[in-house]
């Protein structure tokens, strides 16, 4: 004991070890570890002493933080001494120091059952203690079935119970499958009326955690927790002696029985509620009791009891009163001078604004919480208070508290910046009367916190902007006069880009915003921004063209600037190339249609709740119904503006694109696309290679479809089958058009899309989700039939689907089947990284199961560019100026599927002489690799 | 309660209590972020913080930090309560407990914490009868702090 070790011998001791250098605590650790080791291998058996002593020094050092690899048998031995002290240090040693070797698990659970049946509390104690600390799933195995007879015998000590309730609720976590119901559950409730408070406390754990999965058979408990909780708010705060903490009876156990309450409703039984809300009551009007200590353990055992009594009452929900009161007492909370119960009552209150009873009550507070926001010290007591504003938003204050977070945000800590824009940008939808509140309150956001706000809040300004005519010209005019700021945020350049180019013609009758000053001013932010915004400035550009024939030309020349056509960005390049030939070639009429004004979107849920959800989880976004709204929402409820590519050739782009060429069918109202499909094969036919006349194999056009997404998949004689598709993170749709070449009519057309078997595995779960609708089984001579494939990917798979088409044809039956390019890489987006960033990257994926490479000969010419667009086509963003040799191209991004997301970084390595090429693919997933890696290598 | 952690002001670990299953590597991480977290708090400040999707309850005694991570439902102050009793308990024990008898005598913080927590749940809160527990197993006990210094040439 310490008693032989004065402490100030002991403090010196310490000096000594923190007066050496680290390399000095290494090395004579390192001689001390051999000591042991040898000790361990020496010929002389160790007695019990000298082996508990070894062990514990083992212990010793591995709590300093270096590791142990040894010494776990001798410590199973010190396990069947007979003497406690080696026991102990034997189970202490086993507890935090987990092995998974199984021989050594097989002699500790011997060991176990043995110091089980000794009958000696004591042993008994330790054995339980170590299974509760260990946990596992192979001791739950070995005494899941045991533990529950120890707990309800008889004859069972109480400390013995009391360790085996908690023992089993550890392995019910951990295992619940291995813990068997059965006739000591109904026993196990009745030890809520045990004589002894520590068996109570200990069994109320159990039973609370047995409850929430099992209702109905613990449903006994109720009657039973509230007499307990009953006899103890009424007891005078001596009689329950040890159990008393601070002249609090019993708050542990208080705490738990209130807890286990809140597994059930309201107690049906009358007499049983009514001795419930009796409880209730005496605990709020003990709160307003004098304190009877000035001790802070007091106070906080006496409102820890009544903060759960108030989550209790909240959970109910039933009783008006209670509420009330409950929140009046929050409220003085709210103004304490302890910051742990201002921290704790703003908390509290935002489950009690999401109550009708109590919604009103919480907000006569709204001052005070405004206050708050302004005063307190601490960033945690801040966000609490961001928390409750927006829980008790409603329409009536929706402006001052909106107001008040955008002046809270000019100052808010960089942590809390993004939730807050989020938080602002959905009160501002939410309860906007006037939609040009709502255009200015987005703007102020950007104004003010420009970097923090996600494309999810500009995406959705722009939804809500093109579905109401009503904000339109006001929204033009505000991007207008906001662009005016020498310095403006690039969030703004994009709103005001996309806005302009649907609505800039409502505001170009003023001379002060007239077509060549809106495009002027766009253009002098285009130098400062990046790829994706210049791409969506030129789509603007391009927009205008339409709007504004009399600048045309102007904007024909910028197009045409070598800064444009020759962009060193495939992207913008193509965009210039087609733009430009667009608006040279087409005429008015069919300018006027491709480039329409974006059709209203179809009415999603906003994405940016989901955004929040996703950052705070479900439980802190308190608005049931937005809860609701949530759990019905498909994969219709994303909400970015969408994005098509306006070309044949285009490669998928992650920026939110103008065109509204393929938006037109996504929306669920507009006309069928054939004829803008067509129109655009005509317009860039001179450039779209995809037409050319295909080669019969169905694999080599699958493979074409590798790196783009549109084009002709198959032809024959009879029939032609385009595609269109696009892809966003794990979903995807894809237009099927089956063109009728012949002039006869088809009968009984019946496309099929088959997952082929290997996409499954388990039998019953499904990596690729696909939706269909069928298609009129008539196609007539000369005309075109689209079918739509909804496409989600839920995880990796390896094989493509097979598209099976039967149709007659005269009189013959026709039937073919054709690979639909819906490969993996599809599911890529692009992540542009740092030299630094990559390589780092690229060592943490070094197990050789996450690396694939293929060598293998170059089947077409060895262009630098060519290989580049196959990459960006391939999805993965094409990283320049990483590998140290420029004449290698590296990639880098993430695969989305539903379950997981998957990083990927590629490495394409061409020798020139050989005419060969050497691909290296890196991924978390062995299986990912290898699929990148067969089509990718099937590229070049 | 999904684990406990006692740390020095200097950010060294003096005890780690895990309640739930997880790898060397993922404690190691969390330990380390924690620490950082905690010990970059201000002293008026609030005792609880939000930290992944879980609670954090800490109170600081003396040189030594005690920070327990709970989950969403359960209750901020009693688990500062928690902390409060093992202080006591430690302190019962030990007489005037300090920074050093938890290092020294780590085995017997551990024992103390098995008995007054077990799987993360309070199982016994009467200081008599956690201590008469931890005072039975005594009586056998041998004195095994020296030679574990003596060996370790300090």
């Amino acid at each position: 004991m310490t008693e032989g070790c004065p402490k100030h011998c002991i403090l010196m001791c310490v000096l000594l070890i923190s007066g050496k250098s680290k390399e000095a605590e290494i090395k004579r650790i390192n001689k001390e570890l051999a000591n042991i080791r040898s000790k361990f291998k020496g010929d002389k058996a160790l007695d019990g002493y000298s082996k508990k002593k070894y062990v514990c020094k083992l212990l010793f050092i591995f709590l300093l933080g270096h590791d142990i690899d040894f010494g776990h048998m001798e410590a199973v031995n010190l396990l069947s001494s007979n003497r406690y002290t080696e026991k102990q240090i034997g189970y202490l040693f086993i507890s935090v120091l987990v092995n998974s070797n199984s021989e050594l698990i097989r002699l500790i659970n011997n060991a176990i059952k043995n110091d089980l049946a000794s009958r000696n509390p004591t042993f008994m104690g330790l054995a339980l203690h170590c299974i509760a600390n260990v946990g596992s799933r192979e001791m739950a195995e070995a005494f899941a079935g045991e533990i529950p007879k120890i707990l309800v015998a008889g004859d069972t000590m109480d400390s013995v119970k009391q360790s085996a309730a908690l023992c089993l609720l550890r392995l019910y976590r951990t295992s619940p499958d291995l813990v068997p119901m059965g006739d000591w559950t109904s026993r196990v409730v009745h030890l809520l009326n045990d004589q002894h408070l520590g068996v109570v406390t200990a069994a109320t754990s159990l039973i609370t955690t047995l409850a929430q999965k099992n209702p109905e058979e613990f449903k006994t408990s109720v009657s039973l927790a509230v007499s307990r909780l009953s006899r103890i708010v009424t007891s005078a705060s001596t009689d329950l002696q040890d159990y008393t903490y601070y002249f609090v009876p019993a708050p542990w156990l208080s705490v738990k029985l209130l807890r286990l309450l809140q597994c059930y409703p309201p107690p049906e039984d009358p007499a049983v509620r009514g001795r419930l809300t009796e409880c209730l009551e005496t605990i709020l009007n003990k709160a307003q009791e004098p304190p009877k200590s000035k001790k802070v353990q007091h106070s906080n055992a006496k409102n820890a009891v009544l903060f759960e009594a108030i989550s209790l009452i909240i959970h109910h929900d039933s009783e008006p009163n209670l509420l009330v009161r409950a929140c009046n007492q929050l409220g003085q909370f709210l103004q304490h001078r302890e910051t742990n119960l201002r921290y704790l009552a703003l908390e509290s209150m935002c489950t009690l604004a999401s109550s009708e009873f109590s919604h009103e009550a919480v907000k006569t507070h709204i001052e005070t919480v405004i206050n708050a926001l302004k005063t307190e010290r601490d960033v945690s007591v801040r966000q609490r208070a961001v928390d409750l504003l927006y829980a008790m938003c409603d329409r009536s204050n929706a402006q001052q508290i909106v107001a008040e977070m955008l002046n809270y945000l000019e100052t808010a800590d960089y942590s809390i910046r993004e939730e807050i824009v989020l938080k602002v940008a959905i009160l501002a939808e939410k309860y906007a009367v006037d939609y040009t509140w709502y255009v200015d309150t987005i703007l102020n956001l950007i104004r003010i916190a420009g970097d923090y706000v996600s494309e999810e809040v500009w995406y959705r300004v722009i939804q809500i902007v093109i579905n109401r005519d009503d904000v339109q010209g006001y929204a033009a005019k505000t991007v207008f006069e906001a662009l005016q700021a020498p310095a403006c945020h690039e969030n703004l350049v994009k709103v005001g880009g996309y806005i302009l180019g649907e609505f800039g013609n409502l505001i170009a009758g003023d001379p002060r915003s007239s077509p060549l000053i809106q495009f002027n001013l766009l253009h002098s932010k285009f130098h400062l921004c990046s790829v994706p915004t210049r791409a969506l400035l030129l789509s603007t550009y391009i927009k205008f063209v339409n709007l504004f024939p009399e600048i045309k030309t102007t904007i024909q020349d910028v197009l045409r600037s070598d800064s444009q056509l020759k962009n060193a960005d495939v992207e913008l390049q193509q965009r210039a190339v087609e733009y430009l030939r667009l608006s040279t070639i087409a005429s008015t009429d069919i300018l006027a249609t491709v480039l329409e004004e974006m059709p209203p979107f179809p009415e999603r849920e906003s994405s940016i709740l989901a955004k929040l959800k996703k950052k705070k989880g479900p439980g802190t976004v308190t608005d049931l119904e937005e809860i609701k709204k949530e759990r019905s929402s498909d994969m219709n409820g994303s909400a970015e503006p969408a994005s098509v590519n306006a070309s044949a050739v285009s490669t998928p782009s992650p920026s939110a694109d103008l065109l509204g060429l393929g938006a037109a069918p996504l929306t669920n109202s507009a006309p069928p696309p054939s004829s803008s499909g067509s129109l655009l094969v005509d317009v860039f036919s001179d450039s779209a290679s995809a037409v050319a006349p295909l080669a019969p194999g169905s694999d080599d056009n699958f493979a074409r479809f590798v790196c783009k997404n549109n084009g002709v998949l198959f032809e024959n004689q009879l029939l032609q089958i385009g595609l269109k598709s696009e892809f966003r993170q794990n979903l995807g749709r894809m237009f099927i058009f089956y063109g009728n070449k012949t002039s006869t009519q088809f009968l009984n057309f019946t496309p099929t899309v088959i997952c082929s078997d290997d996409l499954h595995f388990l039998n019953h779960f499904l990596c690729l989700n696909l939706q269909t609708k069928p298609v009129d089984p008539t196609v007539d001579g000369g005309a075109q039939v689209q079918q739509v494939v909804n496409i989600e990917c839920v995880s990796d798979f390896m094989e493509a689907p097979i598209l099976n088409i039967q149709f007659r044809y005269g009189g013959t039956f026709q039937n073919l089947s054709v690979k639909l390019p819906i490969t993996l890489n599809k599911f890529f987006q692009p992540t542009e990284m740092s030299s630094q960033d990559f390589f780092q990257r690229w060592k943490q994926l070094s197990n050789p199961k996450q690396e694939v490479q293929n060598i293998f000969k170059a089947k077409h010419p060895m262009d630098a560019e060519i290989t580049k667009a196959k990459i960006i086509g391939f999805g993965s963003a094409l990283l320049e100026e990483v590998d140290p040799n420029p004449a290698n191209f590296v990639g880098a991004g993430i695969i989305h599927t539903k379950t997981t997301q998957i990083g990927c970084l590629l490495r394409l390595e061409p020798n020139l002489q050989a005419q060969m090429y050497r691909l290296t693919l890196r991924t978390s997933k062995e299986a990912v690799s290898q699929r990148l890696c067969e089509l990718l290598s099937e590229q070049f | 309660m999904q684990f406990m952690l006692l740390f020095s002001r200097q950010g060294k670990l003096r005890l780690q209590k895990w309640y739930v299953p997880l790898s060397d590597k993922e404690k190691k991480k969390i330990t380390r972020e924690l620490v950082q977290t905690v010990l970059a708090r201000k002293p008026k400040m609030c005792s609880f913080l939000e930290w992944r999707d879980l609670k954090i309850v800490y109170k600081r005694y003396a040189s030594l930090y005690f920070c327990c991570a709970i989950e969403d439902q359960d209750n901020e102050l009693i688990t500062l309560e928690i902390i409060h009793r093992y202080v006591e308990l430690l302190d019962k024990y030990f007489g005037s407990v300090c920074e050093l008898d938890i290092i020294f005598n780590f085995e017997k913080a551990y024992f103390i914490l098995d008995e007054f927590l077990l799987g993360g749940e309070v199982q016994e809160t009467s200081k008599k009868n956690v201590l008469k527990a931890i005072e039975q197993a005594d009586l056998l006990q041998e004195v095994i702090l020296r030679s574990v210094l003596r060996s370790l040439n300090v």
